[in-house]
């Protein structure tokens, strides 16, 4: 529905990662001197359409109009010139160099001589580009480095703004401020916007969405489910949009029968990203772990698997007080933690599936420092078969395997380990549909043979369909915990999102 | 024609010994690149063979051999570091402090040769165990601490002594020179034989295995439940043992000890390595290849001078060498 009045019109916009939909023809329009909020779960696609529109992704297809001209967007840089500017929550700082370079980057002052900077010049201009955007009281010279986040992001934004960028994209600006500077950013966007720029906002924090935003488009699976202004809707409501779907026979039966505590953490406290975590999972159960991007989920698992430390609390396995200060000591207690990022620390890319299968037991399979290696064929071929990886060679590199074929791979390895408490970290993200069903039915299996299960995703529907039990996590800390046979997705991403109900 | 023809019979009757080495190293499945390499080490065999008569004597092959045991060693040190992500660049002073400290334990101490032995390898594993935990212990850039450990230990040489020492026991020559197997002295064999433990540990042993993995991704290896530090301290001392044992054997071909020998060392290990298909920073490279770059180094150094070409032209010809190897090996 472009309206003449549009000054950014996305038509059609189509992208794919893999195998995986991430837009299926998004059709969005907003107009100057807006703020446009888009929100949704994760994985709704809303940060690809974002990048797509900064010049980072390309789309596969659509059409993207600014002023009723098609705009070519073929980098960042293009889109710059376009005028379109986006801060991401990864700032691209050069944290080496000072401030005023960082702002100027690029365009420093000349002196006198060619090929000399003008630095008292260049001092200046940089505390002007951040009077303009309202913050002032920075030494300039100080190097990026030493900046506090918030100031940091301050820098991105002024670094910014040097161009006149007449849309901006701010992706999540709210995660790392305080309720002072959250105010200061507010005053700033409200000044962009009397300058008629068209400002993005993407947030997880309906309350903020609610508070700035002129109108709210939401994103579900891809697709826009709708547009609408804050006045006419609610939180609640909006909530329903963001999920609203149903659970099909995706996820497995199984008895639910949990036995004894097998793992269960007291007050567990990690400085800086989460404090006084406490929960228990027994053996046979499958516990979900929901929270937003920074709820401190992903290092509670780190922290219990020894990959990090803990600055508190107590770990408990099988009613013993463990200390798992490496992960060695967690593999040795049978602990398993599968990383939510398999290319970054789960797998070893350019060793073969055997390799990678045999990693966590080599000492096992091995007298005096010897290898069995026909005994870890054997077991890593039977493994790889009973969990029908594709190819089954085994002397396969993993890079050469599809998405879902590596996440079978590092399974494999656990379930080769004997692991009997399971940490899966987004289990399914990045891979297809059909592999996903597979892999439910691995955990499910696992589960019903006593393993003690903790699975931590983002993905509402798969914590509710696989679960007994689910905990919240918000800002590093419980927010609650819930029964999924009977909670809803609104529930718990109210919980999570800290709003009441 | 009869070229290629000789060429496809060579490379078949090597497929045997492609089997043996099937999983050495991190290379899963080949690439043409590395038939490639292949069939040039063999052009350049029948290239040698048919325009000097001399390079096909027994002679000239024992040379040929001998030369390239001092670099053979380094090299397969260094590859076992380079498998970890690392690099040793310290591995030229190690050479000279065992063989410096081996002739000063014969000469001046008067001590039993075999002894003297044991402490310039002991010399080596020090060296290396410094290295590893430097590197492992506070996560410092490998490239740092051996270019630091490059020159303190080369200090340390001249400490020991500023003279070159030679052992006048007529044994430390003779030991090492004697031909056991047509070509071969004891020097080529002791070499042989630690390429065939090399491949064995890379490729049978749990450390091994850990080792090759850890240059890939040393995260992953972690979270699997590995001592990594541990993991890397050993390659370092491997390299150390490695140049320690050169440093040995290059003494007593030579008879002397000079504090100043081996510079340079580390980059023509480097390069066998490179040629051999090893990737700079870890996950890549294998035993078989390294021994084949440093085969090429060697017989490359032979060929000048059988025809009597000057060293430097020789230096320029082996750096071609080089950036046509990782040029060939590049990621498209």
């Amino acid at each position: 529905m472009a309206e003449d009045t549009d000054f950014l019109v996305m038509r059609g916009i189509r992208k794919s990662f893999d195998s995986t939909q991430a837009l299926k023809g998004v059709n969005f329009s907003a107009r100057r001197g807006e703020v446009h909020a888009i929100v949704g779960e994760n994985g709704a696609g809303k940060s690809t359409l974002m990048k797509i529109l900064a010049g980072a992704l390309r789309r596969d297809a659509g059409a993207i109009l600014l002023d009723g001209q098609p705009a070519v967007l073929r980098s960042p840089f293009s889109a710059h010139q376009l005028g379109i500017r986006a801060v991401y929550q990864e700032f691209s700082l050069v944290r080496h160099l000072s401030i005023t370079e960082n702002i100027l980057l690029g365009q420093m002052p000349r002196g006198r001589l060619r090929g000399l900077v003008d630095w008292k010049r260049a001092h200046q201009l940089a505390e002007e580009k951040l009077a303009d955007i309202g913050f002032t009281g920075l030494d300039v010279r100080a190097l990026v480095s030493s900046l506090s986040v918030s100031h940091q992001q301050m820098v991105e934004i002024a670094k910014a703004a040097v161009t006149k960028p007449r849309i901006w994209i701010l992706d999540e600006p709210s995660a790392v401020l305080s309720q002072e500077e959250l105010k200061r950013l507010f005053d700033l966007i409200r000044k962009l916007k009397s300058e008629s720029s068209l400002i993005l906002y993407i947030s997880h924090r309906l309350d903020e969405v609610f508070k700035i935003a002129d109108r709210i488009t939401v994103l579900k699976d891809g697709e826009l489910i709708g547009t609408v202004r804050p006045e006419e809707t609610d939180e609640n409501q909006l909530i329903k949009m963001m999920v609203g779907r149903t659970l099909g026979e995706f996820y497995p039966k199984r008895l639910n029968r949990p036995g004894d505590e097998v793992l269960s953490v007291h007050g567990l406290t990690r400085q800086g990203s989460f404090s006084e975590v406490s929960f228990c999972v027994r053996s046979g159960e499958i516990v979900g772990l929901f929270g937003l991007v920074g709820s401190g989920r992903t290092q509670v698992a780190r922290c219990i698997f020894g990959a990090d430390r803990v600055s508190g609390g107590e770990i408990h396995l099988d009613g013993q007080r463990i200390s798992t200060r490496s992960p060695r000591d967690a593999v040795r207690a049978g602990i398993a933690l599968v990383t939510e990022d398999r290319k970054r620390d789960g797998l070893v890319m350019h060793c073969s599936i055997r390799d990678n299968v045999s990693l966590a037991i080599l000492q096992q399979l091995s007298r005096g420092g010897v290898l069995d290696t026909h005994r870890r064929d054997t077991l890593v071929q039977a493994q790889v078969r009973e969990l029908s990886v594709h190819p089954d060679d085994i002397r396969r590199l993993a890079r050469q395997l599809s998405g879902g074929n590596q996440q079978k791979v590092v399974l494999a390895k656990w379930l080769l380990a004997q692991a009997h408490v399971l940490i899966l970290d987004e289990p399914t993200r990045g891979v297809d549909v059909a592999t996903k069903v597979e892999i439910y039915r691995i955990i499910s299996a696992l589960a019903e043979r006593g393993a003690a299960i903790l699975i931590i995703s983002s993905e509402l529907p798969e914590i509710l369909g696989m679960s007994d039990r689910a905990i919240v996590m918000r800002e590093g800390r419980l927010a609650g915990e819930f029964e999924t046979a009977l909670a809803s997705e609104e529930s718990l991403l109210a919980c999570a999102a800290g709003v009441m109900q | 024609m009869t070229n290629n023809v000789v060429q496809g019979q060579r490379t078949e009757a090597l497929s045997w010994l492609r089997r043996l080495f099937s999983s050495s190293g991190a290379g899963g499945h080949r690439r043409w690149v590395d038939y490639a390499f292949l069939a040039a080490f063999f052009l350049l065999l029948l290239l040698a063979a048919s325009m000097s008569d001399v390079f096909f004597t027994q002679r000239n092959l024992t040379n040929l051999l001998r030369q390239i045991v001092t670099n053979g060693l380094i090299s397969l040190g260094m590859l076992v570091v380079i498998l970890t992500g690392g690099i040793d660049l310290s591995v030229g002073p190690v050479v000279a402090f065992s063989a410096i400290v081996v002739s000063g334990m014969v000469e001046r101490q008067g001590l039993p040769l075999p002894v003297a032995i044991v402490i310039a390898l002991c010399v080596g594993v020090l060296a290396g165990l410094f290295n590893g935990f430097m590197i492992s212990r506070f996560k410092l850039q490998p490239f740092i601490v051996t270019l630091a450990t490059l020159g303190a230990i080369r200090g340390l040489v001249y400490v020991y002594s500023e003279t070159p020492i030679t052992p006048q026991d007529p044994s430390f020559r003779t030991i090492f020179s004697a031909q056991i197997l047509g070509p071969f002295t004891l020097s080529v064999l002791i070499m042989l034989v630690a390429f065939l433990i090399g491949q064995f540990f890379l490729s049978r042993t749990a450390a091994g295995r850990a080792i090759v993995a850890i240059g890939g991704n040393e995260e992953a290896v972690r979270l699997a439940g590995i001592d990594t530090r541990a993991h890397v301290l050993l390659a370092y001392v491997i390299s150390g043992l490695c140049a320690a044992i050169a440093g040995v054997l290059l003494a007593s071909r030579l008879g002397i000890a000079q504090p100043s020998v081996g510079a340079g060392f580390e980059l023509d290990a480097i390069a066998a390595c490179v040629i051999g298909g090893a990737i700079l920073g870890g996950g890549g490279g294998t035993v078989l290849g390294t021994f084949g770059g440093v085969v090429t180094l060697g017989l490359i150094d032979n060929l000048l001078n059988l025809f009597n070409v000057q060293s430097y032209y020789q230096q320029i010809f082996k750096g071609l060498i080089i950036l046509v190897a990782v040029l060939a090996r590049r990621k498209e």
